[in-house]
């Protein structure tokens, strides 16, 4: 269980135990769920540039995001609850990614991974998305160009605390796609 | 600029003078490799001569590429121009033609059915610049979307003017 939650919820012990073993918790549903989600990530990146690149460092063994739980890279949406979007998305892929988002089951959670994704980047032109977030919603957005793979993982940390204390689905809510 | 310097054609491209020395209006000046400057109307003379009736005929289409010299400093003749590139992999030995084309009236003929590399880049000249290549069978978008309006390469397409694809069938045309 998460530290701080526990440090909130008093611990309890069976008294009719003899032996002491057994052993319960306290805290609320709401809690516990987003402890096991957070810890339980199921990547799915749609990688479309150096950032993808970054992203490989990220899963080998050398940065070792399993130590995050959120090692178990899918290729489709329909097994994924994380979509990490790596690198530059052209007007002509916009649709694709729509579609790749709407596939996955909820709960589900996007980062945008890079300043391509996230704003456009340098490609301030014609053919560029100036940032994913007119399609789809993000939840963390990691900047870099591309990002060090420490840069992934402090993004993935940060989804992790978003996911502890709940509100994603809400704020995807008030989320407007309206374009 | 446009000037001809008919030796220097000779001894580059041997022959090419006798079949189409009406249509070649010069050459660029200080290129390593032959750019020969022509008429729009001759390139579908040139070309048939360089793939195939020549002493050294160019095997391979490498690339065809549009220019938009609007606001140049450079005194060009017209706004825009279109180069074709021909090599001879064998030999190792490269041949651009350039074509300069009206502002109002961007138009060569087509040569996809000379040479079928062109088709496509004839297409993406189209799509960037608006450059009309008459007698394609399918000039259409290739690049940008299809509900892409304009021809963004122009220089005076407005550099942070964004389209946004609407309908998801992007393979449409392709």
């Amino acid at each position: 269980m998460d530290q701080t939650a526990l440090q909130k919820q008093p611990l309890l012990v069976d008294p009719e135990s003899s032996a002491g073993e057994e052993v319960a918790f306290t805290t609320r549903l709401e809690d516990f769920v987003h402890w096991g989600r957070k810890n339980s990530l199921w990547p799915l990146p749609f990688g479309t540039a150096c950032c993808a690149i970054e992203y490989m460092g990220v899963v080998s063994s050398h940065y070792d995001v399993s130590r995050f739980g959120a090692e178990v890279v899918r290729f489709s949406p329909r097994q994924s609850d994380c979509l990490l979007v790596l690198g530059t998305v052209v007007e002509k892929m916009g649709p694709v990614l729509k579609q790749i988002y709407d596939q996955m089951l909820e709960p589900k959670w996007v980062i945008a991974v890079g300043v391509c994704a996230s704003s456009g980047g340098f490609y301030r032109a014609y053919h560029v998305m100036q940032g994913i977030d007119s399609i789809i919603p993000v939840d963390v957005y990691v900047p870099g160009c591309p990002p060090t793979p420490e840069g992934i993982i402090f993004g993935m940390i940060k989804l992790q605390e978003k996911i502890q204390k709940g509100g994603i689905v809400r704020a995807r809510d008030r989320h407007k796609l309206d374009r | 600029m446009l000037e001809i310097d008919i030796n220097w054609i000779d001894s580059k491209y041997p022959g090419l003078l006798a079949v189409a020395k009406e249509f070649i209006l010069g050459q660029e000046p200080m290129s390593p490799e032959p750019v020969i400057i022509l008429k729009s109307e001759g390139i579908r003379v040139v070309v048939p001569f360089l793939i195939s009736s020549g002493e050294r005929p160019m095997t391979t289409m490498v690339d065809l590429f549009a220019f938009d010299y609007l606001k140049s400093k450079l005194d060009m003749p017209e706004r825009f121009a279109v180069v074709y590139q021909f090599a001879n992999l064998m030999e190792n030995r490269r041949i651009f033609l350039k074509v300069y084309l009206d502002e109002d009236k961007p138009e060569v003929d087509s040569i996809h059915d000379l040479v079928r590399a062109a088709n496509w880049f004839e297409r993406e000249a189209w799509d960037l610049y608006g450059v009309v290549f008459r007698g394609h069978p399918n000039l259409v978008r290739i690049l940008c979307h299809q509900d892409f309006e304009g021809h963004p390469l122009r220089k005076d397409y407005p550099a942070n003017q964004f389209q946004r694809l609407k309908s998801s069938t992007s393979s449409q045309g392709l």
